[in-house]
Formats: structure tokens, C-alpha cells, sequence
């Protein structure tokens, strides 16, 4: 994918359109809100889509970036939710301001979400591919029956806890945008560096002298932190909070927005997240009593026109003309042809290179992540077998 | 006299399999080393025992006096083993200056810590332009200045093997593992690589290990070479009087 001996999309400003986007909408329906423009359902819609956001976003670092498949990502938003709302709960009754209340409750809920994910990755890391899945996929389960039996979380009830109301949305958009800073900030260092370098060659990379068990256990525990604050927004928005809800079928449908998105594209990523929640809200709304049946049958079709779609070659051709970065390209282009010396394509801020992660591995690809690996070990001979 | 790298006994069994067994090597500072031997000889094992990412079940190796058995891979290459291999291994989806840039990411002057990075202080960005410079002061070295924003795995096979060579030295190792550096070159490559190992070895102070098939490059640089056969040491000596060895010569051609 060279373009005149340089890397193609080398679009420096790919970070800012998401802070963009969402800074935009932030301010646009906080203005709306205050104004009273929108309806309560929406506003409740707007929320579950800051969520979801937070939970794809904060999962494609696992899965794109560090290129492992982790399949808990409703546990930690399991024990961010429970415990966050928990001592949110608490708290309440001895301070007054509710968003207050709630950023604390987010701040616990994130770091207890974290130590969960230490605890599940330092041991859990060693294993690769689909076992890594499986392992978190187990985790996922643990924690959600383990929240269903704690006496003082209301057990197969719920845990019923207090509604922040309809501006919730607004604290889940900010959230988002401080997430996005840190997120995309350590991408694009040499921290982010040597996670992309993980990925792509996990031998050469320990070779570089690079601590692949400390990267991979920091984007864990970071993605599990931003899990957890998304949990507690969850719990604000819903009581009571149902054990239930965090079953696989929910880490599954996070990792169908992340690759829906594109591995690794946190444009994707929210734009996804967006468009799935919406078809979701939508299909439980309208397909409701006899009809609530198929809906998950609706819900699949959607998904694999989508995916199809996705793939089309008009619309990638379309996409390679018509995106951002196409259009910073061709403008690239006209500068560098005026003024070859000063724009001589040296990127300042290639640090991640966003246009390089791939966007469209398949889903087998993505399953069977060790191959490559074991590749790499059994054409230098077997491991020497333990004594 | 102590020695860059010294192994003693140096050995290891896959099942039954006596893959290398009962290695002593003995390398001098600056010495340019040469490893050579059959197919299946064990080279490369014996590189991947030096560089962790085998453990070896017998015998033990030292770099500069200290005992590095059964360290981890990340931990050897601190402390100042580096490598390249056999079948490249470059981050392909990179550029090749991010290439270099993974290979400084150890080096105490850009010591910085994630969270420092993730509000992108002032540090973060003094540390990404000196990092920068120093790559493309390596790249320079290798005659790849012009390319480093092209993606590693676009570049010709000959320039890819000295990509990872400038992305080993970004470690600033003491002692440098080059697993056949010059497969996959044509003669006039290879006589530039000769030059280009030489010109390292005396610029960055190093010791260098390789693994060759190529006689013209070991006869042409090696000081010293070891011959490996069956997982054993068949001969080791100075280069000439090693490849006069009618041993050696029958190890290679057969009877």
C-alpha cells in the first residue's frame, strides 16, 4: 500500500475527528437537554450509547491493539456495577451532590474493575489465542454468580440503586472524551508503540527487550478500569441491577462492535457502538409483545447485511476515495508536489500509525491469534520438554 | 583474561533429542566469531539458548563475567545480548523508522513512564524527537535514511536483514547475534555487509556472533569460527586452520 514510495493514509489528525465527533455531540445534546429538546427515551438511548462506547472503545485496545481476545468484558462491567453502585449507595447518604456521588462511584468501580483485571491477567496471560478466551470467557461467568450470591447485592433480585436521571448521558459523553485522551495519548507513544509491536511480532518483540508480560497486563487492567466506569454508568442508568444482563451473550455483543468497527480503529469503534445500540433500542421498541421473538433474528440479519456490505467493493473503493484520510492524502499530494523539501512526508506523529493496524481481520483470524506464534516456535524445533 | 561470552557445557535435549550438547565457546572482546556447520547442526538453537528464548538443561554461559542462564528473553537483551534471525522478523505493519524506534525503547535516556505519556506531557514529546534522532542517526549507518517512513515489509529482502540488524543495535548491546545476515544477498551486497559489520563492530565497540553460509563473508571477517555438527563442536580455531580441517570439509561435502 505505498503511494509515490510512502506510506499510503498517512493522516497525522485521525486522533482529533474522534475528539471531534465526540466532543460534538457532547455539546450538542447538553444543549438540546437543557433547552428540553429531548425526550426522555432518547435521553436514556444517549446514555446506553456512552456506555456501549466506553465498553468497545476500551475493548479494542485488548483486541486491536494488543491483538488478544478477551471475551470478560461484561465481568469487569459486572464488578464495576455492583460494587461502584454499591458504595455509590453509601455515599449518598452522606453527600449531597449527586455528581459527586456518582464520579466517586465511577472512580471505585473502575479501580476495583482494574484489580479484577490484574488478578484475572497475571495469571491468564501466559495463555494465548482462543485459551485466553476461554479463560476470560469463564472469569466473565464467575464474577456474575459470584455478584448474584453476595448477600448485601440483593442476590437474584438485583441490586437496586438510584437513578441519576435523564442528564446521565452528559457525565457518560465527558467520560468518553477523558477516555479517549488517555486511551489515544498511550497509543501514540512508545507505549503504544511497543503494544502495536506485540502484536504484530510477540517473539522480536521480547527480543527488543520489550516486557511483553508488563504491556499486556497494563492494557488489561486499563481496559478493565474503563469496563468498571462503564458498569456504574449502567447502574445509574438501570435498577435494579440484574445479574442477568452481564452474561456472555453481552462480552460477545461488545466484541461484535469492536469488529464491526474494525480492529484497532477507534473511529469504527464508536461509530459501531453507536449504530448497534440504536438498532438494539429500536428492535426492543418496537418489536415488543408476540413480535419480541424475533427479534434476535432481525437483530442477526442486520449484522450479517452489514458485514457483507462492509466488505463490498464499491463501498471500499467509495471509503478509499472519500475518507478523512483520502482527502488529507490527496491534499498531502498537491503540497508535496509544490513544495517537495518542506512536505517531504516524514511523519512527525506516526507513533501508532493508525492507517497501517489492519481493519479487516476476520473473525478466524482473530481465533486463532496463537498461530503464528506456534509457527514461529516450530520452525526453530520444539520446546525442550520439562525435566 | 575474561571473555565477552564464555559457555560452559552449554546443552539442550528436546525429549531424547540431544539438540547441543557440551558447547564451550570462548569470545573475545571485539572478536568477530563465526558459526558455521551443516543444516541441523544446532546454530540457531544455540542462538536461542543465548538469547533466552530456550532454556538450556545443561551447562551454563556468561556475558562479561556474569552468569546469564535462564533469564528471560527481555531481561538477556538488557543486559546486553542482541539478535537477528534467521527468518525475518521485522513488525511488518510498521515503518521502518518505528522499527528502530521499538528497538530503543529500553535505552535509559528514554526512560518514560506510561502515565507520563498518556497526557502527553513536554517529556513525552523532548523524549519522541531524540528517540527519532537517534533512529535516524542508526538508519543513516545502514544506508536506509531515504526509506524510513516506507513500510518494513515493502523493502527488498537484502535492505529487511539490515533493517533488523539497525533495529538490534538500537539496544545498544555489547555482544550482537547475527543469524545469517547475508542469506538472500548477491556478492556485491554481501561485500558491503562485510564492510558495514566491520564498521559497527569498531563504532559501537561490540562483539559479534554469527551463524553464516556464505565462506566468502567468514573467511572474509571472522577472526575466529566453531564448527557444529550433530550438536557437537567438530573443530574451533582461527578461521584459516579451521577451514583447511579435512574434517570440517567432509562434515560439509560429505565423504
Amino acid at each position: 500500500m505505498t503511494y509515490f514510495g510512502y506510506v499510503k493514509n498517512d493522516f497525522k489528525f485521525k486522533h482529533i475527528v474522534n475528539y471531534v465527533i465526540v466532543g460534538a455531540a457532547l455539546i450538542l445534546f447538553t444543549v438540546l437537554q437543557l433547552v428540553g429538546a429531548i425526550p426522555r427515551s432518547t435521553s436514556y438511548l444517549l446514555t446506553q450509547i456512552s456506555y456501549s462506547i466506553i465498553l468497545s472503545v476500551s475493548l479494542n485496545l485488548v483486541v486491536g491493539f494488543l491483538g488478544e481476545l478477551s471475551l470478560g468484558h461484561a465481568g469487569f462491567m459486572c464488578a464495576g456495577a455492583y460494587i461502584g453502585c454499591y458504595f455509590g449507595g453509601i455515599l449518598s447518604e452522606y453527600i449531597g451532590s449527586k455528581l459527586l456521588v456518582l464520579i466517586i462511584s465511577m472512580l471505585i468501580g473502575g479501580i476495583v474493575a482494574a484489580v479484577f483485571g490484574l488478578i484475572v491477567g497475571l495469571p491468564a496471560l501466559r495463555l494465548k489465542g482462543d485459551y485466553l478466551a476461554i479463560v476470560t470467557l469463564a472469569f466473565g461467568e464467575i464474577v456474575r454468580n459470584l455478584c448474584k450470591n453476595v448477600p448485601w447485592f440483593g442476590k437474584s433480585l438485583g441490586l437496586s440503586t438510584k437513578t441519576y436521571g435523564v442528564k446521565l448521558f452528559i457525565v457518560g459523553f465527558a467520560v468518553i472524551l477523558i477516555m479517549l485522551i488517555l486511551l489515544q495519548n498511550l497509543i501514540r507513544s512508545k507505549h503504544g508503540r511497543a503494544i502495536t509491536a506485540i502484536r504484530d511480532n510477540e517473539i522480536a518483540a521480547r527480543a527488543m527487550g520489550i516486557n511483553v508480560t508488563y504491556y499486556k497486563l497494563f492494557v488489561f487492567v486499563f481496559s478493565a478500569f474503563f469496563a468498571g466506569v462503564a458498569g456504574v454508568l449502567y447502574g445509574n442508568y438501570a435498577t435494579p441491577v440484574l445479574y442477568s444482563f452481564f452474561s456472555y451473550n453481552y462480552s460477545i455483543e461488545i466484541l461484535v462492535m469492536v469488529v464491526l468497527g474494525g480492529m484497532g480503529n477507534i473511529t469504527g469503534s464508536i461509530i459501531s457502538a453507536t449504530l448497534i445500540t440504536i438498532a438494539n433500542f429500536i428492535l426492543t421498541t418496537k418489536l415488543s409483545g408476540d413480535l419480541a421473538a424475533i427479534k434476535n433474528l432481525v437483530y442477526a440479519l442486520i449484522l450479517m447485511v452489514v458485514v457483507i456490505f462492509n466488505n463490498a467493493p464499491a463501498l471500499q473503493s467509495f471509503k478509499e476515495k472519500f475518507s478523512f484520510a483520502a482527502l488529507n492524502d490527496r491534499l498531502m499530494e498537491k503540497k508535496r508536489a509544490k513544495n517537495p523539501e518542506k512536505f517531504a512526508a516524514d511523519i512527525r506523529n506516526d507513533s501508532a500509525q493508525w492507517s497501517r493496524i489492519p481493519t479487516k481481520i476476520s473473525m478466524d483470524e482473530i481465533l486463532s491469534t496463537d498461530v503464528v506464534s506456534n509457527e514461529g516456535i516450530r520452525d526453530e524445533g520444539d520446546k525442550p520438554s520439562a525435566k | 583474561m575474561s571473555y565477552m561470552l564464555e559457555t560452559n557445557n552449554l546443552g539442550i535435549s528436546f525429549g531424547g533429542l540431544k539438540a547441543v550438547q557440551d558447547v564451550n565457546l570462548k569470545i573475545e572482546k571485539n572478536c568477530l566469531y563465526g558459526l558455521i556447520g551443516p543444516n541441523g547442526a544446532g546454530k540457531t538453537t544455540l542462538f536461542n539458548m543465548l538469547t533466552g528464548v530456550y532454556k538450556p538443561t545443561t551447562g551454563s554461559f556468561s556475558l562479561d563475567g556474569e552468569n546469564l542462564t535462564g533469564l528471560s528473553q527481555e531481561t538477556i537483551n538488557h543486559k546486553g545480548i542482541a539478535r537477528t534471525f534467521q527468518n525475518i522478523r521485522l513488525f511488518n505493519n510498521m515503518s521502518v523508522i518505528r522499527n528502530v524506534l521499538v528497538g530503543l525503547h529500553n535505552q535509559p535516556d528514554f526512560k518514560c513512564n506510561p502515565f507520563v505519556s498518556m497526557i502527553h506531557a513536554k517529556r513525552h514529546y523532548e523524549n519522541e524527537s531524540n528517540m527519532r534522532n537517534r533512529a535516524k542517526e542508526l538508519l543513516r549507518i545502514f544506508d536506509l535514511e531515504e526509506e524510513r517512513n516506507n513500510l518494513a515489509c515493502n523493502l527488498p529482502y537484502g535492505k529487511q536483514r539490515k533493517l533488523e540488524i539497525a533495529r538490534a543495535l538500537a539496544t545498544n548491546p555489547k555482544l550482537l547475534l547475527l543469524d545469517e545476515p547475508a542469506a538472500g544477498m548477491n556478492p556485491q551486497e554481501t561485500a558491503e555487509l562485510m564492510d558495514t559489520i566491520r564498521f559497527i563492530r569498531d563504532e559501537f565497540d561490540l562483539t559479534v556472533l554469527l551463524i553464516e553460509h556464505d565462506m566468502s563473508l567468514v573467511s572474509g571477517i571472522c577472526d575466529e569460527i566453531t564448527v557444529l555438527n550433530f550438536g557437537t563442536v567438530l573443530d574451533h580455531g582461527s578461521t584459516r586452520s579451521v577451514l583447511a580441517n579435512p574434517e570440517v570439509i567432509k562434515a560439509y561435502l560429505g565423504d
